[in-house]
């Protein structure tokens, strides 16, 4: 941001050297926690997410390359409010939030709310978020995350995160979250709330698909046009959602 | 009239702020005095005329400034050099030996893993860093380590293989 003149801070103040918020945990009442240090390489490689949020685990290794997930950040990402950022959606379908803290204290910001605009947040000038944390899910949490990128670390052309909750075969709650296709991360509400309440029939998928296309508000430029990106967000929701349904058998 | 220098304002130079910082570089102990501003590829080719260390996109984008920092591999133009005080960093120039070249290298040569030569620094460090953590890896492994580090000349088949060449004469070292 500095090197584009997007930003010319008057002071920088380096965290990295803040030793003990480099975590991530489940908290005894199933919430994920997520320190502001914690690199995108550790959730990656994470055992915990790999048995515990399927939507995280699947998106950690698909966030910019290799190398750049030895130094950059969950927290970091969601507080860079860029609208092709991958965890914003990741996060959005979560229902997560963040914990800012600022000279009066900690406040916590769903994560919904963090983002203004592009590269632009709700936080004050004299706060620092220092964890984002994802809730406990109502019963078992399923999901996944899919990004089109032309080349590994490049911008995504469309990514969609799903995040379902289930009892058994019944959903619980849901969310879906838009990346690269709006100003910012977009939450298709009205797409995850015709999930909940049912199991995840053909129809209740097709609906969801089409309601999520409709949220996204995608623009035509190098990496293809708003209608194929649409097109690709139908795609993508129906793929990861039919990826969840269960037969009798699995549900029981 | 023209000269070659020009007298600056002394106070103009004194509102800069600067800081002293000591960075470990290929296991030499090496200190400077830096604006904060200054990114640490830039101290490594212009402060400590490193300069195998290259900048291609200076966006965190083409690899070609790959070091490796405490161990690990970065993008040594997205890092300031004030936040090197204090650790490790090694570059292409700490991988041979006084009189030898380092398996990885000889690799690049024998499989003809380069051909213009300014991606290569930053292959072989993401290269070293896989080598270190995985010493038998598999061509995807391989692929999946150089994929933060872009080459337009070879394909990357070569590269690869270069990879794997290294891997086998460490393993027989």
């Amino acid at each position: 941001m500095i090197k584009l003149r997007f930003a010319s801070p008057e002071m920088l103040v380096d965290i990295n050297e803040i030793s003990d918020l480099g975590y991530h945990r489940v908290d005894a009442d199933g919430s994920i926690h997520v320190g502001a240090l914690c690199r995108h390489a550790d959730l990656e490689r994470s055992a915990l997410l790999a048995t515990r949020q399927p939507t995280m685990a699947a998106a950690a290794p698909l966030v910019a390359d290799p190398i750049v997930r030895n130094r950059g950040t969950l927290v970091g990402s969601l507080c860079h409010a860029d609208p092709q950022g991958d965890w914003a959606s990741v996060m959005v379908s979560l229902n997560a939030s963040v914990v800012a803290q600022g000279r009066n204290g900690r406040r916590t910001i769903p994560v919904k709310e963090l983002v203004r605009g592009p590269f632009q947040t709700t936080l004050a000038y004299d706060e620092v978020v220092v964890e984002a944390i994802a809730p406990a899910p109502q019963g078992e949490a399923a999901g996944g995350y899919l990004k089109l990128e032309r080349r590994v670390g490049d911008f995504a052309t469309v990514g969609v995160a799903v995040s379902v909750d289930r009892i058994g075969s019944q959903v619980t709650r849901a969310g879906i979250g838009l990346t690269g296709v709006g100003g910012s991360t977009i939450s298709a509400d009205d797409a995850a709330q015709v999930l909940v309440g049912g199991s995840l029939t053909a129809e209740a998928i097709g609906e969801a698909a089409s309601l999520a296309a409709q949220a996204a508000q995608p623009r035509t430029d190098h990496r293809g046009s708003a209608s194929y990106k649409r097109h690709l967000v139908s795609v993508f929701t129906t793929r990861l959602l039919n990826g969840l349904i269960r037969t009798e058998e699995e549900a029981a | 009239m023209t000269s070659l220098f020009q007298e600056v304002n002394p106070g103009a130079a004194a509102e800069t702020p600067t800081r002293e910082i000591t960075v470990k570089v290929n296991g030499e102990s090496r200190t400077a005095v830096v604006e904060p501003r200054l990114v640490l590829a830039h101290l490594l080719r212009q402060g400590f005329h490193l300069t195998g260390t290259h900048t291609g996109c200076d966006t965190s984008n083409c690899g070609a400034c790959t070091v490796l920092f405490d161990g690990k591999p970065v993008k040594s133009c997205t890092l300031f050099a004030v936040q090197a005080d204090g650790h490790d960093v090694m570059t292409v120039e700490g991988l041979a030996g006084p009189s030898e070249l380092h398996a990885i290298q000889e690799g690049f040569k024998e499989e003809h893993g380069l051909q213009c030569g300014f991606c290569t620094p930053g292959m072989m460090m993401a290269s070293k860093a896989l080598l270190d953590e995985n010493p038998n890896p598999t061509e995807d492994e391989i692929r999946w380590a150089l994929s933060g580090n872009l080459c337009r000349c070879t394909g990357y088949q070569n590269i690869v293989k270069a990879v794997m060449w290294a891997a086998k004469k460490l393993e027989d070292q």
